[in-house]
């Protein structure tokens, strides 16, 4: 659901770099994105390309020696990228929540779920120990925890994968957050389960008017649960526009290959669509578009001048077949020997 | 049902005891705990195509390759290979012969490379183990050759497998199983670790070699869409059982089986933007105490009484199996379904 409203999330110009031994790597590149209440925008991309890490900048959970190297993040218009520690921590659960990928590692495995829930809200709302064990309880029940009376109190161990990810989701949703950032939420799940997960997100995003910035690899996931998608290549946003766009009509010639790349079950063909090659290492990152080296329809100019984000239809994709100027002569792609 | 005398799987059974040890059983007055990972299951796949298993994680698929390929040994039935029961004893020669005709790719290629050894010795190994090269120039000229068939250069030898990302190591990984020129492939989840646009290249160098080698596949997996685009025919696994057998085009089309018909109602597809899927509740049950009768029937919409406490068997229906009471009794309608392809 997208309305007019001010965004709630605002990302201008990230950068996030890593300094190494060799020299600072950009992982995430002159990202800029914004989220408007309510929407859930989808982060796409392979691994690598930068998506977590633009989840994390904006939680504030950048792992050493990463660090935020430009740009801005904005929530409800107040900026957060610079805030001190301990402000930061008051945000994030309250205001922003995270659900990570393996629902295993992000509970502690030595307090019961109860504790977790109730040290969470205690945190974040001025509850007594019994109201907050209260509204754990309610949280539970909300999340669809069969049998939450006497679940509350078992360990993590006890649950399965999927009930597990249901208590990361009512731990997320602890404060009452405006925006939750959920990095693969369903990746460690079976299909069946991923299932009831992703329609739990829904449901809760539209009861509770949340947002969500939903980061996954899984298009079919994006597909059913997205407003709008941003597709990341290198670092960068490729293409960003309504999720039923970026699918059936896309604009980036990377996103073309990665539609093309997913086995559908409508239609099967002789072979898959395959991209050659593979996404360039931070270290390489070619010049001009990053994409070129594997691009079939590439010009001059894509080898010399990096695309910035510009209006195709009703996305916006970073290629200059979009511009008026075009692509230039062009030029063969890159045949890696391997495939000659 | 086709000509399937080339791999024939007959009530394969693996049990695992995972008990806990004697003593602590005697104290604590712990029954023994045995987990039934593949309960009986029969397969006949036919020279030259794909067979996919496919279920969720738990239900025994990786068991049953890991059973196929001789990586354990089989509780109860056989397995026939060409003729070859694999289970009897034999020499050592006999068996050396069998195994070098099948092969395994495994899932993850960040573990099933050794670290330590070049690219080189890895694609050797089995070239070595059986005995298959002449000389020193004939091994060399073998492994290069196996390099190029999977898209790698023969210089990448001479790297170690952390210098490749996962998509290439998943080539040499194939390029391995290839060395010893064998006739079946088992494949546990090959493209699961891989993202999509480095699946689909190794989907599609799959297939060329398929054609090309005239390879057998049997395919392991849990993507539903992989396995429509890779397969001849497709079983779907439920704790440790095979609940439908069918070609691929009849099992997607028309899938009889509700834990079939769950699965792919539960798929996301790219054509599904905004679509509402109604999940199914429920979860896949421990295999250390699986339901009575069909296993699925706490699950299943249509379950009644008989499927509480009978197991159903499998029957022929449009060229597959099936396992289900309800649609031997004609109480489940089987309906077509449709796709839209994709513009």
């Amino acid at each position: 659901m997208v309305t007019n409203n001010a965004p709630l999330l605002e990302v201008k110009n990230l950068r996030v770099e890593f300094p190494t031994r060799r020299g600072t790597l950009l992982a995430v590149d002159d990202v800029s994105f914004d989220i408007a209440p309510g929407e859930v925008l989808g982060v796409v991309g392979e691994s690598g390309a930068g998506k977590s890490l633009t989840g994390n900048a904006i939680i504030g959970l950048l792992e050493p020696p990463g660090r935020i190297a430009g740009g801005e993040v904005r929530l409800e218009g107040k900026r957060i990228d610079n805030l001190p520690y301990e402000e930061m921590r008051k945000i994030r659960g309250a205001r922003i929540g995270a659900i990570f990928q393996d629902p295993l590692t992000s509970l502690n495995p030595l307090y019961s779920v109860s504790r977790q829930l109730v040290e969470t809200i205690q945190t974040h709302m001025p509850l007594s120990a019994s109201a907050a064990r209260a509204r754990a309880l309610d949280l539970l029940k909300e999340v669809g925890i069969p049998g939450a009376e006497q679940r509350i109190d078992h360990y993590p161990h006890q649950f399965s994968g999927g009930m597990r990810q249901r208590v990361v989701i009512a731990l997320a949703l602890c404060a009452g957050p405006r925006l939750i950032v959920a990095d693969e939420p369903t990746t460690a799940l079976d299909v069946s389960i991923q299932a009831q997960i992703i329609a739990l997100l829904k449901k809760l995003c539209r009861e509770h008017g949340t947002s969500v910035m939903l980061v996954t690899h899984d298009m079919g996931v994006i597909a059913e649960t997205a407003d709008r998608v941003a597709v990341m290549y290198a670092g960068r946003i490729a293409e960003i526009g309504p999720v039923r766009d970026v699918i059936k009509n896309a604009k980036h010639p990377y996103t073309k290959g990665l539609m093309g790349s997913i086995p559908s079950l409508g239609h099967r063909a002789e072979r898959l669509t395959q991209i050659d090659g593979s996404m360039p290492r931070l270290t390489e990152i070619p010049t001009g578009c990053a994409f070129n080296p594997r691009c079939t329809v590439r010009g001059e100019r894509c080898l010399v001048e990096r695309p910035e984000l510009m209006a195709a239809d009703a996305s916006r994709a970073a290629c200059w077949l979009h511009d008026a100027g075009g692509v230039g002569t062009p030029v063969a792609p890159v045949r890696e020997m391997a495939n000659a | 049902m086709p000509d399937g005398n080339y791999v024939r799987i007959e009530g394969l059974k693996r049990y695992f005891d995972v008990s806990a040890p004697w003593l602590v059983r005697k104290l604590e007055g712990k029954p023994r705990q045995i987990v039934q990972a593949v309960d009986g299951i029969d397969i006949q796949i036919a020279k030259g195509e794909t067979f996919s298993l496919v279920g969720e994680s738990g239900c025994g698929k990786s068991t049953v390759a890991r059973l196929v390929v001789g990586l354990y040994p089989p509780t109860a039935g056989k397995i026939v290979f060409d003729g070859n029961d694999m289970s009897e004893r034999r020499g050592q020669g006999a068996h050396s012969t069998l195994r070098r005709r099948l092969q395994m790719i495994f899932q993850d290629p960040f573990a099933s490379l050794n670290p330590r050894w070049r690219v080189f010795d890895i694609i050797a190994e089995p070239i070595r183990a059986f005995g298959l090269s002449k000389d020193k120039a004939d091994l060399e000229k073998q492994v290069g050759d196996l390099l190029r068939q999977v898209r790698l250069t023969p210089a990448d030898g001479r790297k170690f497998p952390h210098e490749f990302s996962g998509g290439q190591r998943q080539r040499i990984s194939i390029a391995r199983a290839l060395a010893s020129q064998p006739e079946f492939l088992i494949c546990d989840e090959p493209t699961s670790a891989l993202d999509v646009s480095v699946q689909a290249q190794i989907l599609n160098l799959m297939m060329d070699l398929q054609r090309r080698l005239k390879l057998t596949y049997l395919f392991i997996s849990h993507n539903l869409a992989v396995v429509y685009h890779i397969s001849t025919r497709v079983g779907v696994m439920y704790l440790g059982r095979l609940v439908e057998e069918a070609p691929t085009d009849t099992l997607f089309k028309r899938p009889k089986h509700p834990y079939t018909r769950m699965l792919l109602d539960t798929i996301p597809d790219l054509d599904m933007t905004g679509r509402q899927r109604a999940p199914v509740a429920g979860e896949v049950p421990s295999p250390l105490n699986p339901p009575s009768g069909c296993t699925f029937h706490p699950r299943c919409p249509f379950a009644n009484e008989r499927c509480k406490a009978e197991r159903p068997k499998a029957l022929p229906i449009e060229g597959g199996t099936v396992a289900c009471h309800g649609i031997e009794e004609n109480r489940i309608p089987i309906e077509d379904r449709s796709y839209t392809a994709r513009g």
